[in-house]
């Protein structure tokens, strides 16, 4: 399997924030979702992936090339969608498009105007009038109208009702019929990823924890609920970590075979979220570092 | 093809597509040669990741049940009979064990279970 992107030992620092030695792969012809809490450097490591913040060190090679060595070719490849509005807000789509096609080579009028159609998005209007829902699919149809083989979105189903998330969800799983596509991007909706992504990726406080398939990230962790009478302290190093209450307490395995050995019937366990695994591993970390 | 996925089932997504095409095949609603969708097409048709899909393809393939051609896409693969069958009569052996079992907690004798398979079957007593 082909990676489309690898990041090797990558580090960036900035006054109360660094990106520590980051590695990790992006898979030709998936969708990987990128997940973190807020400040964890998903925004970060994005625009180190669009070179357009400098590393310090490290190494970040896309399609196979040099990302400093091949800037124009690869951003040629490559479609990009933003979490804020970066248009000017007074023109139209039709006079943006003026100035956004000539930048691509392999711009596709039918492409863009397939979308504009499907999106119902008004060509002469500005889009200072436009909602934050078709400000998003505006910036998708610029995005891919050059028919780009990776795209990356930061947020961009952040701030849209659930209709406006499953359209641009339907778009991506239309995008993903092709094989040679493949899709990047960050989100902290996690019920999205259920629906689309293959891979999940999940930096923590500027550190990759883990990049690896869902289903086997699923089936690997479990949340273990039961009485507090079983733990110890020899078994709650099993845990990634636990909560504790008046009634019982709910953990996190990484290792769901591991703790149905430990505790057979004893305990529920389930299956867990990708909130959860987000929720304990952080709650983890501070306990250890505190 | 008709494939109805339950998000909030225990069972994974990948084993509940291998165990409906599965059923579809030995209920002879899929025949040998008859095309499935692509991975791709399916995985947007059901709404989940392709990577599922793929799993549970590569699983039916690795039984025997489907064949995928680069290029073509998959196909239902040609079925021994013999061994479908021996398959399913694997099945009814397990149902019938509990059903055994089942008698047996109630004291239920042997000729007994007999006439009443007999009774259900809907032939005539001998």
């Amino acid at each position: 399997m082909t990676n489309v992107v690898e990041f090797k030992r990558v580090t960036k620092s900035f006054k109360n924030f660094s990106l520590k030695d980051v590695s990790f792969s992006i898979k030709k012809g998936y969708v990987t979702g990128f997940i973190g809490a807020n400040g964890a450097g998903k925004s970060t490591t994005i625009k180190l992936l669009m070179n357009l913040l400098r590393k310090e060190s490290g190494e970040i090679t896309i399609f196979g090339l040099d990302q400093d060595k091949h800037n124009q070719a690869i951003k040629e490849r490559i479609g990009f969608v933003y979490d804020e509005n970066c248009f000017y807000e007074t023109l139209s789509i039709r006079e943006l498009r003026k100035i956004i096609a000539p930048m691509y080579q392999n711009w596709n009028d039918d492409i863009f105007y397939k979308y504009i159609d499907q999106f119902q998005l008004p060509e002469k209007q500005v889009i200072k009038s436009f909602s934050k829902g078709m400000k998003m699919k505006m910036a998708i149809s610029f995005a891919i109208s050059h028919d780009p083989e990776f795209i990356i979105m930061d947020e961009p189903t952040s701030g849209l009702d659930p209709v406006f998330r499953r359209e641009i969800l339907e778009l991506l799983h239309d995008i993903m019929l092709d094989e040679q596509k493949t899709i990047f991007f960050s989100t902290h909706i996690t019920t999205d990823l259920d629906r689309i992504a293959d891979y999940i990726t999940y930096i923590h406080g500027g550190r990759i924890l883990f990049s690896k398939e869902r289903d086997e990230l699923l089936s690997e962790y479990g949340i273990v609920k039961g009485s507090t009478d079983l733990l110890d302290s020899d078994i709650e190093k099993e845990f990634v970590s636990i909560r504790k209450t008046n009634v019982g307490f709910e953990a996190l395995t990484s290792d769901v075979k591991k703790s149905k050995e430990i505790f057979g019937h004893e305990v529920l366990i389930e299956k867990p979220t990708l909130d959860d695994i987000m929720y304990y591993t952080n709650k983890g970390e501070l306990t250890c570092t505190h | 093809m008709k494939i109805i996925i339950s998000n909030t089932s225990k069972e994974p997504i990948y084993e509940q597509i291998i165990k409906q095409i599965k059923e579809l095949v030995l209920k002879g609603e899929l025949q040998e040669g008859d095309s499935l969708p692509s991975i791709r097409q399916l995985a947007k048709d059901l709404q989940i990741s392709v990577i599922t899909t793929k799993r549970a393809y590569e699983e039916l393939e690795k039984d025997g049940f489907i064949v995928s051609v680069v290029g073509k896409g998959s196909f239902i693969a040609s079925q021994n009979k013999e061994l479908l069958k021996e398959r399913r009569l694997k099945i009814i052996e397990e149902k019938l064990i509990e059903i055994i079992e089942e008698s047996k907690i109630i004291d239920l004798s042997k000729d007994e279970l007999i006439e009443m398979v007999l009774i259900l079957y809907g032939d005539d007593v001998i």
